[in-house]
């Protein structure tokens, strides 16, 4: 086993141990039972299935949650090595400084890869007690989940870059939180905003565009809003995706370029650094 | 190879942070199956040195070879630090992990199989522990937790700051006898230590380093020499004994005299004729010779500044 995987598995280990795994997936898992119970009551009277519903439900619940999760697995992962001193036994050992990093992304990777495999594997299964699903819906549920895991190495990675970049871990905390609330929760209001203020009409159709599509939590939903049949009627994102008419191979770059960014950037200033 | 002739190589190693200098061009060089012991006050760039050898701090000017390499954070530097075992000054570990789960994990950063190294933590005494998390040591098992991982994969250079630092008497003697083993197998070892009484016999080499020079590097011999710092004498009689009349050689003088015990100090070379002197008189019950202990020395090549710094900042 090479460094990266060596040190992956033994953030695995400790994600078992310290209970973030079972802690990830039941929260995961909660919301998503609860949102996909209570999805398919509304939705009783139209032709949507339950599932594509739940989709769309489960597309807010991990737009907001899984960025906050992966935050918090990595957000001391660089810093808190540092402060507790192992950090310089670790790069004593064999390991590039690209190895440590990588190695805690794919660590954290796996711990969220179960959370969003337990979590919405139970959604999807207590929505298809309730009726038969047609394969469309489960596919949309699979692409929900693969899109899950892309936004959380990416706030995976720009947690790991926060915790380079800082000396504290508490100041690391304090970053996390603002950066979560900046891209997950203001940026998607200032974004709206704008659109429901007719900013659209007056600024050139690819700046608005631009504008949405480069957050990653909002590539994460117009890429899972665009697919569900019916999801414009149950969400008020859908319509815009359609309307900026963004590929959904652009989304999913946008969400690759902020897993790889990020962690070049945190790569970078861990190098230059002197332990 | 040129690892055969020097183990760790510098020509001017400097490192500067800042404006401050940590290290201003050192020369040295460390020989397979030599031990080093590396001296100075907090600050005189032990630890700065430690870093530059194991390519976790770059030199600022200068050159540093480890087993025939730069070292550094590219393939060839993280191949290097696997034939490096490094024990940090106040050892840490993840709290959450267990003892012989830390010793494995840095085992595989290594390349080594872990397995092999549980005979590691019986060598240390650990091995009734190892399942513990590492929260629940004591410092002693955590510094010998630290010097298992130190010794994992057959390091052929042991790197040990404050090695000895939380280890009762019987560990530290048990420790300098695995030191010796490694050293007998053509491992170089560099130990850091302020305690210093306890390297004497055990050191190839000493050397010394102030504010990042370095006043003193030769073996323990040569340092004594060097320095040609007095003999001491503790001579016990009857109370008949008058220094004036004992016909000391010249060199000899009286340092000290109270009851029946006189102090003497002499030069190295006047050793033996102080002894003959003192040992002529019925009266002399006992004589205690004491050489320049290694506190001694390192006082006279400029240790003792740390004593009269903290003494000025107060």
């Amino acid at each position: 086993m090479n460094a990266v995987g060596v040190i992956a598995w033994q953030e695995l280990k400790d994600g078992f141990r310290n209970r973030w795994v079972a802690a990830a997936t039941a929260l995961l898992a909660g919301l998503a039972l609860v949102l996909s119970l209570v999805g398919t009551a509304p939705a009783g009277g139209t032709d949507v299935d339950p599932l594509a519903v739940a989709v769309v439900s489960l597309s807010s619940l991990g737009n907001y949650l899984i960025p906050l999760i992966a935050l918090m697995l990595t957000y001391d992962a660089v810093v808190g090595e540092q402060e507790r001193g192992t950090l310089l036994l670790l790069l004593a050992h064999p390991v590039g400084r690209g190895h440590l990093l990588a190695g805690k992304l794919l660590g954290g990777g796996a711990i969220l890869a179960i959370a969003i495999g337990v979590g919405f594997g139970l959604a999807g299964a207590a929505a298809a007690a309730g009726g038969t699903i047609p394969a469309a819906s489960w596919g949309a549920l699979g692409r929900l989940a693969g899109s899950g895991l892309l936004l959380g190495l990416a706030f995976l990675a720009v947690g790991l870059l926060v915790s380079t970049a800082v000396r504290q871990v508490a100041t690391a905390a304090g970053v996390a939180v603002v950066v979560w609330l900046f891209l997950v929760v203001l940026y998607d209001m200032a974004a709206l905003g704008a659109l429901a203020a007719g900013a659209g009409e007056v600024l050139p159709r690819g700046v608005v565009s631009a504008f949405l599509v480069l957050n990653p939590a909002d590539a994460f939903r117009l890429f899972n809003l665009a697919g569900v049949e019916g999801a414009g009627a149950l969400s008020g994102l859908a319509g815009v995706q359609e309307t900026l008419g963004v590929p959904r191979s652009t989304l999913l770059a946008v969400l690759a370029a902020w897993v790889v960014v990020p962690l070049a950037a945190a790569g970078w200033l861990l190098r230059r650094r002197e332990a | 190879m040129n690892d055969a002739a020097a183990t760790i190589e510098t020509h001017g190693l400097a490192k500067t942070y800042g404006a401050t200098p940590a290290l201003a061009g050192l020369d040295l060089a460390v020989r397979p199956g030599e031990t080093l012991a590396l001296l100075g006050h907090n600050g005189a760039g032990k630890t700065t040195l430690m870093r530059l050898l194991l390519g976790i701090a770059r030199p600022s000017g200068g050159t540093v070879r480890v087993l025939g390499h730069t070292p550094g954070d590219n393939r060839a530097g993280r191949r290097l630090r696997r034939h490096v075992g490094f024990l940090p000054e106040n050892v840490a570990f993840q709290e959450a992990r267990t003892g012989r789960e830390t010793l494995h994990y840095l085992a595989r950063l290594k390349g080594d199989r872990p397995r092999a190294n549980d005979a590691l933590l019986e060598r240390v005494g650990l091995h009734e522990a190892a399942d513990q998390p590492v929260r629940t040591y004591s410092k002693g098992m955590r510094q010998r937790l630290g010097l298992a991982q130190a010794l994992v994969g057959n390091p052929r250079l042991l790197l040990l700051d404050e090695p000895t630092s939380g280890l009762d008497p019987m560990l530290r003697q048990h420790f300098y006898q695995e030191v010796e083993t490694l050293r007998r197998a053509g491992v170089s070892v560099v130990l850091c230590s302020h305690v210093l009484t306890e390297l004497e016999a055990r050191t190839d080499r000493v050397a010394i380093l102030n504010r990042g020079h370095l006043t003193a590097w030769d073996t323990l011999d040569g340092l004594r020499r060097r320095a040609a710092l007095p003999v001491r004498f503790r001579v016990a009689h009857d109370g008949g004994l008058r220094p004036e009349a004992a016909d000391l050689p010249a060199a000899c003088r009286v340092s000290g005299q109270d009851g029946n015990t006189i102090w003497l100090a002499a030069p190295p070379d006047a050793k033996m004729a102080v002894l003959r002197a003192v040992s002529g008189h019925d009266g002399v019950a006992d004589v205690d010779v004491l050489p320049a202990t290694l506190d001694d020395v390192y006082a006279h090549f400029g240790g003792g500044d740390a004593v009269a710094d903290a003494e000025e900042a107060a």
